[in-house]
């Protein structure tokens, strides 16, 4: 979806500052929110395409007033309720008013220093043709859905070169609905500066962005 | 909103805000629910504010300045070469490493969210994950990098990596002039995070503990 999320080449939002020194959390209620994410992420269960959506669905006044933490939080709430794991009810009161259904385990400390070592790759060992190979000239699709995307605006309509396919991944835009992992290709492609930007732009500059096959084409 | 007791701070005895109340409010419930134990949340919490952070990706770069196959190892397949030291996992699962040279500056970004490479550099910063660092540095890369002091000459080309998918990258940067003598532990006290993102150039510091 064409929201407040995808910032890239926006203007307006001001100076970088960054803050000297920054501890690694700002507040106690950020540590939470870090920490729920394995555990919340195990019950939901949902992916990160999933999470994703669900922060970008959020509207974008209220994404561009809330910080990154409350951003996870928004995510866990809303996911917690649209898969019938708690009622908003229940969140409000802070309590628990029925049962758990099903018998799912909670993720236990001793299994964290396995999960964070591992994670979960979004690489899918699986073979399939690429459509495209490295030096291809290619065309990103004008494509603007109301669905979660990856293909960010500023990159659409424009002409880059394959410079490396990464291998077989998750596509985000079905993952990210319940509509199947629909495996393919994604490429690090490389787009001059001045093709993105304009001829104020250095022609030394380029700037490389991954896409999946979904959105390219051979130019 | 409630005013029992536990909704204080007791610390600064002040109510808590609504955000903390929707924090406390999520946890409790889904651990009266059985569905989380606050253990591992307290878990997970220590291993990113204690145990993964910039000091391991330090660790990947001065194993690299020091090693020639290991840095040939690294920029062929990052992930497995970075688990040679021990970091792996989440947010760091299918690793990038790109290479600063004399006449190539990359920096990094995710535009659309915040994607970082957890097991070398820890949690990012905000102003990573911020607005006008996700919107400019595509556009303006050279302008953003001189307010983090970063001049480059205009020969120099500037490579920003957008990272849209789940490759997550890492900048190997420039070993700085004048430190052929120092250790590879030595070597890893100079490494900082922003050198890492590519919004910092390393310079031999003697504030770092590194010795003549």
């Amino acid at each position: 979806m064409n929201g407040a999320h995808d910032l890239g080449g926006m203007h307006g939002f001001g100076d970088v500052n960054p803050e000297q020194n920054e501890p690694v959390f700002h507040a106690e209620w950020e540590k939470r929110v870090l920490g729920l994410f394995v555990p919340v992420s195990a019950v939901g269960p949902f992916c990160v395409d999933e999470f994703r959506a669900c922060i970008e669905r959020m509207g974008a006044t209220n994404y561009l007033s809330t910080s990154y933490y409350e951003h996870w939080l928004h995510a866990f709430e809303t996911i917690a309720v649209e898969k019938g794991v708690v009622t908003k009810e229940e969140l409000k009161a802070g309590k628990s008013f029925t049962p758990r259904g099903d018998s799912t385990p909670p993720v236990l400390a001793k299994d964290v220093p396995y999960i964070s070592s591992h994670g979960s790759s979004a690489r899918i060992d699986e073979v399939i043709a690429p459509k495209f190979k490295a030096g291809n000239l290619v065309m990103v699709n004008n494509n603007h859905p109301e669905n979660h995307t990856r293909c960010p605006r500023y990159a659409r309509d424009k002409l880059g070169s394959i410079e490396k396919d990464n291998g077989v991944f998750v596509f985000p835009d079905t993952a990210a609905h319940g509509q199947g992992d629909s495996p393919q290709h994604c490429y690090s492609v490389r787009f001059d500066a001045q093709e993105l930007w304009g001829g104020g732009a250095s022609e030394k500059d380029s700037v490389y962005i991954d896409l999946w096959d979904d959105y390219l084409t051979l130019a | 909103m409630s005013d029992h007791d536990h909704n204080h701070d007791h610390a600064n005895s002040r109510p808590l805000t609504d955000v903390e109340l929707r924090v406390k409010a999520l946890e409790q419930v889904l651990t009266e629910k059985g569905l989380v134990d606050p253990s591992a949340v307290d878990a997970l919490i220590e291993t990113y504010e204690t145990k993964v952070g910039p000091h391991n990706g330090a660790q990947v770069v001065a194993r690299a300045w020091t090693d020639p196959e290991y840095k040939k190892r690294l920029l062929i397949n990052g992930t497995e070469a970075i688990a040679e030291l021990g970091y792996s996992g989440i947010q760091g699962e299918d690793m990038v490493v790109i290479e600063n040279t004399s006449n190539i500056h990359n920096v990094l970004v995710c535009t659309l969210c915040s994607c970082y490479p957890w097991p070398t550099l820890g949690l990012p910063p905000v102003w990573y994950k911020s607005a006008p660092y996700r919107s400019r540095v595509v556009s303006q890369p050279r302008e953003v990098l001189k307010e983090f002091g970063v001049e480059l000459d205009e020969n120099t080309e500037v490579r920003v990596w957008d990272s849209t998918a789940e490759l997550r990258y890492m900048v190997l940067p420039e070993r700085p002039q004048g430190t052929e003598l120092l250790s590879e532990n030595e070597l890893a006290s100079l490494v900082t995070r922003d050198s890492m993102i590519g919004v910092e150039l390393l310079k031999k510091s003697e504030s770092r503990g590194a010795s003549e």
